[in-house]
């Protein structure tokens, strides 16, 4: 048993399954106890910041960067309103852990949402969840209206003189809306493309106004620490890594599920947890973070343990915490044909290198898939790679870029094959 | 600054009672009252949403020029985000939406079985809809149930860990 498992956002997940995402239940386990001791004594929001930062809490998005640094940017003090604004338009393939916060814990989300709103100095906050998820926006409605019917969101809250709304926004398929810039366009009824920056959401964000956008994890995460303190929540994982996080393992495993373990976990224990590499086989590649980052080869992955600075080293990164499983057998072109085409398919068409490039590298594969690759295709595929990577207004051109990068880097061999047999080499 | 935030509103001269019916548009108001008053154009997508399910899953022009004139904004900008977003449907739809999630996790636990298995059993391709009208079939990229994949989205509920045959079930029980 690993320790601490299940105690940040999923610490509901040991009650019953029917009743676990409601009002009863979440104050069962000490819900809301931060936002109503904030609420009676109305403590100094920098040292909440501190404590958050203490914690070593990082984007659990993808990106990592340090929460409680993301919440000191935001001129709290300014005139003006401002805005938290939750993302959880979960769509890297292979994520699938935000949707289980919102259905499982939405409470202890939306406290995360009021004492962030606190610490920025914002008095609304939106939730933007995917369109296609039906059940979570209804649990999160509901948990929304249970909380503005016991007093926990509204104005004047418990006598206070502090405002917190709190609402949820209905996305429509796009994954490019999972960029925070481009979630704020689609916010405000638009088209979801990514904004230049800077300007920085801390200083013009939504409808022009200072915005902070978190990750559904990360600000779920900030109830347990700030009841447990910064220093607890570190010391559940490693320096630099700090705190439990949530891996969704899937792909070719026995028992694919969500895991919330320590950071720094072996990659190896995880395996063990999701019952092993499915049907007995090898394990071939690991895509350890969210189909954006690079691919890592099994052996090497076996030593791995899952944290920003191992999986760096690994060439790869910690993402999303989406740990794709790929077994022996498996044709890696197919593998990145299929991720090509996910970038293809979800580029917003703003950059001309996305919007093109991506076209072409999906194109180039399915070629190759066809039997028709041709040997100059390597060099094509590296060349329209890098072309895109670096080049665009937003990160999903690097997204793109990466596995094709990574996956030339390490499978060589099968696409070279495939080129000049026709066929795949693991067939 | 590189991009616009500024609402853009327009007066369309239409009398707003005469559009939609008065529960669809207490549901929008609904939406509307969630974001600041010169903000209704935030309301766009859940309002397409609404006006698209009580048109049996699709919008047609006068459907989205009506959205445009009840949020005070441009058609164009209206028909930007429909035709952005993938949940949106311009054609008409068959009478239930079968989403197969065809992205990696669901790939590798199956997902082009169940795709060909609807291809040759119904006789529809992806984004084609059943002679009969039953419904219309969707590859889709990545639901997000990533850990009982293969997923598969139908019309507003998500059914998981799917073979040919639980999906076939799933279908049959259509009407």
């Amino acid at each position: 048993m690993v320790p601490n498992q299940n105690t940040v956002c999923f610490r509901t997940m040991h009650l019953d399954e029917d009743v676990r995402h409601t009002l009863e239940a979440y104050r069962s386990i000490g819900g809301y106890t931060q936002w109503e001791r904030i609420l009676r004594e109305r403590p100094d929001p920098n040292d909440l910041i501190e404590e958050v930062k203490l914690s070593n809490l990082r984007g659990r998005g993808g990106a990592g960067f340090p929460t409680g640094l993301k919440w000191s940017f935001m001129p709290r003090t300014g005139p003006g309103q401002k805005y938290i604004v939750c993302n959880s338009d979960e769509g890297e393939p292979g994520t699938c852990k935000d949707r289980d916060i919102l259905r499982y814990n939405p409470h202890q989300l939306i406290e995360g949402m009021a004492i962030a709103g606190y610490c920025i100095g914002a008095t609304v906050g939106y939730n933007y969840i995917r369109g296609e998820f039906y059940e979570p926006i209804a649990r999160f409605e509901g948990a929304l209206r249970e909380a503005y019917a016991a007093g926990l969101l509204g104005t004047n809250l418990q006598d206070s003189g502090v405002d917190f709304d709190c609402y949820s926004h209905m996305g429509a398929g796009a994954y490019i809306c999972g960029e925070e810039t481009a979630l704020l366009e689609s916010i405000e009824g638009k088209k979801g493309q990514p904004r230049f920056k800077p300007p920085f959401p801390a200083q013009y964000g939504l409808y022009g106004c200072p915005t902070t956008i978190n990750n559904t994890e990360s600000l779920a995460s900030v109830p347990v620490i700030l009841e447990k303190g910064g220093q607890w929540f570190l010391e559940l994982g490693r320096p630099n890594n700090g705190g439990l996080k949530l891996f969704s393992v899937s792909g070719h495993v026995n028992a694919p599920n969500n895991f919330e373990v320590p950071m720094g976990i072996p990659f190896r224990t995880l395996l063990e947890m999701s019952g092993g590499v499915k049907d007995g086989k090898a394990l071939k590649a690991v895509i350890p973070g969210g189909s954006s980052v690079p691919v890592v080869p099994g052996d090497l992955m076996m030593d791995v343990d899952m944290d920003y600075d191992s999986i760096a080293k690994a060439g790869s990164m910690l993402g999303s915490g989406a740990i794709i499983v790929i077994a022996e057998g498996t044709c890696m072109v197919k593998v990145l044909h299929n991720l090509s085409h996910f970038y293809m398919h979800e580029s917003c068409g703003q950059c001309t290198p996305c919007r093109e490039g991506t076209g072409w590298l999906a194109r180039v594969l399915h070629r190759m898939l066809d039997g028709k690759g041709r040997p100059e295709d390597l060099e094509l595929l590296e060349s329209v790679a890098g072309r895109i990577g670096g080049r665009t207004i937003c990160a999903l051109g690097d997204a793109a870029a990466m596995p094709v990068q990574s996956f030339l880097k390490h499978y060589r061999h099968e696409f070279a094959y495939l080129i000049e047999h026709g066929r795949p080499m693991a067939a | 600054m590189s991009f616009r935030n500024a609402p853009l509103a327009v007066d369309h001269e239409r009398d707003k009672s005469t559009l939609f019916t008065a529960e669809i548009r207490a549901e929008i108001d609904a939406h509307i009252a969630k974001y600041p008053p010169e903000w209704k154009q935030s309301a766009v997508m859940p309002a397409l949403t609404i006006v698209q399910d009580a048109n049996g899953g699709w919008l047609t022009t006068e459907l989205m020029d009506d959205v445009a004139a009840y949020l005070d904004m441009p058609a164009v900008s209206v028909y930007e985000v429909a035709s952005f977003y993938g949940m949106y449907d311009l054609e008409p739809q068959g009478r239930h939406k079968v989403c197969v999630c065809n992205s990696i996790s669901c790939l590798l636990q199956g997902s082009e079985e169940l795709i060909e298995h609807v291809e040759h059993k119904y006789g529809v391709r992806p984004g084609e809809t059943t002679e009969d009208g039953r419904f219309t079939f969707k590859e889709v990229e990545c639901l997000g149930a990533c850990r009982h994949a293969p997923a598969v989205l139908l019309d507003k509920t998500y059914h998981e860990n799917l073979s040919p045959e639980s999906l076939d079930k799933l279908i049959d029980e259509l009407e």
